[in-house]
């Protein structure tokens, strides 16, 4: 084992990582199920993480030096790695009640408007609730709300939706000039704004709506025009002057109805992209298709692309038919 | 008659001026750490002395100052908090409007021995008065070449700025504290770096409260080890009490640490008792942020031996039944009292001072205060009160800075000392809105328990 790299053992596997390393992105180098959700920390983001709370970890095993396990529950992104350090995720009942708590608070004042909100489908929380959260709610309060806001004429902000993640304000402040976006007011009345409404108007303000683990920043040119289940992603490129170009187009039948940055199989984007690509380009001919969007096969968004997912009625009743279909039966169970 | 290092003077008219206060011996301590003993010297008397962290955590003061990087070429800070806004406390601000030379003494001699030559005093905002206070004191300290450059003629450099706070509570935590100083929202950063390493400015910072720098004053007057010899075990010092609620002479007193909580409530030299002839029903001993405890539980220990006012015996009997010295905001509740109110009240603050970064204090604290409210109103159901257990919980210990504790405790130990109290909110939701409790069983003596968890 070289100076710079560090053994750590997540939900019993063993791992070794740059010094330096955070909980969560050794997590993230061995992947899978032991990865710990992540609604506030991004990569791509300095400084970002710590807030949300969804990825609380027990460190069991301090590390080799000092193996007393601490006393708390960590924050698995802004915690750092130590020589021998153990760490329980989903092997812990302890953090998943934890967690379990964090999605019920973070759920307590949200809308739960998934059926008219544009986020649902590809939404952190959504996924998270399915995951962690209860059936019912033990809160019995009137929910916070605010005004929607119209942050330019390309970007909606609806702020009861919004989990206070602080990635949009890292986006507005690390990838574009001049600082517009920020929170206003503390506490539970904190809202996300920019300087008394003023429009975002920079070429890669879009990206707001890529980081925003939730509905609360989308994109007007899209909003309400399909389920995201509906569209079919596809990766695209163009050379672009202001951009790296790569991007996804979401299409129906044969419009493309909105475009994103592709995003990796944690949910964050691969590079950032320019108003242009996102808002303005939305001919086929502007693109050069490279290939249909891997999507997760337990994506709802996954569901529309496979004409397989709806075997024939018999097909279920008949065993030599079952048995010769089998792995296209297994998709069709839900999980 | 304790003894009295900090408030020795408070009473001679003109202490506030330079001038009576050099009289009475001020700026001895300047003289003789600037002129006889090197800044490691100076950091070994403050070790010596024992003196912990006067802002709540109880840090020994000496062993934070050790721990400050020292790379050539970056400029290191001392920042004074005097932020003090948690409910109860206001024991610096007694010491800044009257005696406010004690601090600007502190501050040349704290920032001598860390070596930084720019240092900052962070005034709660609202506190307008004793910046004003503080700025003519400065201003006249630097007229007599306590401050500035080669501060009597020895070659050492210091300005001292006073920066009026952001006006809100979460300023006073170290680190929203110097982003708030850095012109920044006061959101608490997340640790580690801590300041030592990377504070104001990414450069190695500390961060004292304003009794914490005065006491200074009298370790370097007397030496560490005359200061520890003050106190009991390792609480050494005296410490700055502020006395609120239901006494007959609430106010600002200087005790030895180690007095008797029984003495401090009831003896003449302190707060005289319980004002109108009432019977003490409960106390919070530290500020708003530490557990209460009930009338026996507050003089006694769980074993039946008295309770004393040092950061050890508060904190016997863990969180079950002890609870922590903190800032030194004493409140005193007498049997009128309602304690499910008073916790309400508690929780209204922290829901308004929460800065909303992480989710368990933003949406825990509102959701706290609201269903506190409905038991207080009458509303409340039972399962109310096993509800907010379990929120406090869920904010306990999972939260970016101790805010989220600060709110969770006080909720825990209220329902943990005084359930009964909150059954019968729920049991008489009439009556509770027009009579209240009453003292109940909580003054009564405890039955002795067996196995006592000790404090840390
Ligand atoms: C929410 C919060 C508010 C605080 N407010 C104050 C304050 O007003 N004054 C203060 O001296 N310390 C306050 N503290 C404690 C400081 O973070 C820090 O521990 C203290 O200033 C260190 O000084 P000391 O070592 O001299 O006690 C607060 C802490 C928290 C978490
Ligand atoms: S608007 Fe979205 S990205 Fe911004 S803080 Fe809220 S949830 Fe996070
Ligand atoms: S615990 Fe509360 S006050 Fe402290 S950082 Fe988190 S939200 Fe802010
Ligand atoms: S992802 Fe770690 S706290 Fe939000």
């Amino acid at each position: 084992m070289s100076d710079n790299k560090v053994k750590v053992t997540i939900d019993g596997i063993t791992v070794e990582v740059e010094n330096g390393t955070t909980i969560l992105n050794a997590a993230r180098q061995i992947g899978g199920d032991i990865v710990p959700p992540a609604m506030c920390y991004y990569s791509k983001l300095k400084g970002s993480g710590g807030k949300c709370r969804t990825c609380i970890v027990k460190v069991s095993k301090g590390s080799e030096k000092d193996p007393r396990p601490m006393p708390k529950l960590v924050a698995s992104c802004r915690t750092t790695v130590m020589d021998g350090m153990e760490v329980q995720n989903i092997t812990s009942p302890e953090v998943l009640e934890a967690r379990a708590g964090v999605v019920e608070i973070l759920l307590i004042n949200h809308p739960l408007d998934c059926p008219v909100c544009d986020q649902a489908g590809e939404c952190d929380l959504q996924d998270l609730g399915y995951e962690h959260g209860l059936q019912k709610t033990r809160y019995e309060f009137e929910r916070r709300t605010f005004e929607r806001i119209d942050i330019g004429d390309k970007i909606q902000l609806h702020m009861n939706r919004c989990i206070l993640c602080y990635r949009c304000v890292y986006t507005a402040d690390q990838l574009t000039d001049g600082r517009v976006h920020g929170v206003l007011n503390r506490g539970d009345h904190s809202e996300i704004s920019t300087y008394i409404e003023q429009a975002i108007d920079n070429d890669f303000s879009g990206n707001v709506i890529d980081v925003c683990p939730v509905g609360a920043l989308t994109d007007r040119t899209f909003r309400f025009k399909n389920r995201v289940w509906f569209t079919k992603p596809v990766d695209a490129h163009r050379d672009c002057p202001t951009c790296s170009g790569k991007v996804t187009l979401w299409y129906k039948g044969p419009d493309v109805l909105r475009v994103t940055a592709r995003k990796d199989q944690f949910g964050e984007v691969e590079e950032f992209i320019c108003n242009t690509c996102r808002f303005e380009t939305k001919n086929t001919s502007d693109w050069t298709i490279i290939e249909p969007t891997k999507i997760s096969d337990t994506s709802v968004i996954a569901a529309n692309h496979y004409e397989t997912l709806r075997p024939l009625p018999v097909i279920k009743t008949n065993e030599q038919l079952r048995e010769a279909n089998k792995k296209e039966l297994e998709k069709t169970i839900k999980y | 008659m304790s003894r009295k290092l900090l408030l020795e003077h408070i009473n001679v008219p003109g202490i506030a001026g330079l001038d009576v206060y050099r009289q009475k011996g001020g700026y001895r301590a300047v003289e003789k750490a600037l002129k006889t003993l090197t800044p490691d010297e100076v950091v070994e008397e403050v070790k010596k002395s024992g003196l912990r962290g006067r802002g709540g955590a109880g840090f020994p003061t000496g062993m934070k100052w050790s721990f400050l990087a020292k790379p050539e070429g970056v400029a290191r800070y001392l920042v004074c908090n005097a932020d003090e806004s948690e409910p109860g406390t206001f024991k610096d601000r007694y010491l800044m409007t009257h005696i406010p030379h004690a601090l600007i003494e502190g501050m040349i001699v704290s920032s001598y021995a860390l070596g930084a030559n720019a240092s900052y005093i962070y005034v709660r905002g609202e506190m307008m008065p004793q910046i004003r206070i503080l700025e003519r004191a400065i201003a006249e300290a630097k007229a007599a070449g306590f401050l500035g450059n080669n501060i009597l003629g020895t070659g050492y450099n210091l300005e001292l700025y006073v920066q009026p706070g952001g006006g809100a509570y979460i300023c006073g935590e170290e680190t929203a504290l110097l982003e708030s100083l850095e012109g920044k929202r006061g959101n608490p950063r997340i640790k580690p770096p801590f300041p030592a390493i990377a504070g104001l400015y990414g450069c190695p910072t500390v961060v004292n409260n304003v009794e914490s720098i005065a006491a200074t004053v009298p370790i370097i007057n007397d030496g560490g080890e005359e200061y520890a010899k003050i106190g009991i075990g390792r609480s050494t010092g005296t410490k700055l009490i502020s006395a609120s609620g239901n006494l007959v002479r609430p106010g600002v007193y200087e005790i030895e640490l180690g007095l008797p909580v029984e003495e401090f409530i009831y003896s003449d030299e302190y707060c005289g008792g319980i004002a109108n002839g009432k019977r003490l029903k409960a106390t919070v001993a530290g500020g708003s942020s530490v557990p209460i405890l009930p009338a026996n539980l507050s003089l006694k220990l769980a074993n039946g031996e008295p309770r004393l006012m040092s950061y050890e015996s508060l904190a016997e009997g863990g969180f079950a039944t002890g609870t922590m010295l903190g800032s030194g905001g004493f409140i005193a509740f007498d049997e009128d009292q309602c304690i499910v109110r008073n916790t309400w009240n508690f929780s209204r603050f922290y829901h308004h001072e929460s800065c909303g970064q992480c989710s368990p204090c933003r949406e825990g604290t509102g959701w706290l205060e609201k269903v506190l409210h409905r038991l207080e109103y009458g509303h409340g159901k039972m399962s109310d009160i096993d509800l907010l257990v379990d929120v406090a919980k869920k904010i306990e210990g999972n939260t970016i800075c101790p805010l989220g504790d600060a709110a969770a405790w006080p909720v825990g130990s209220a329902i943990r000392h005084f359930r009964d109290e909150f059954e019968w909110h729920v049991k008489e939701p009439v009556k509770s809105q027009s009579v209240n409790y009453g003292l109940a069983d909580y003054a009564k003596p405890i039955e002795k328990v067996a196995e006592v968890k000790t404090g840390e």
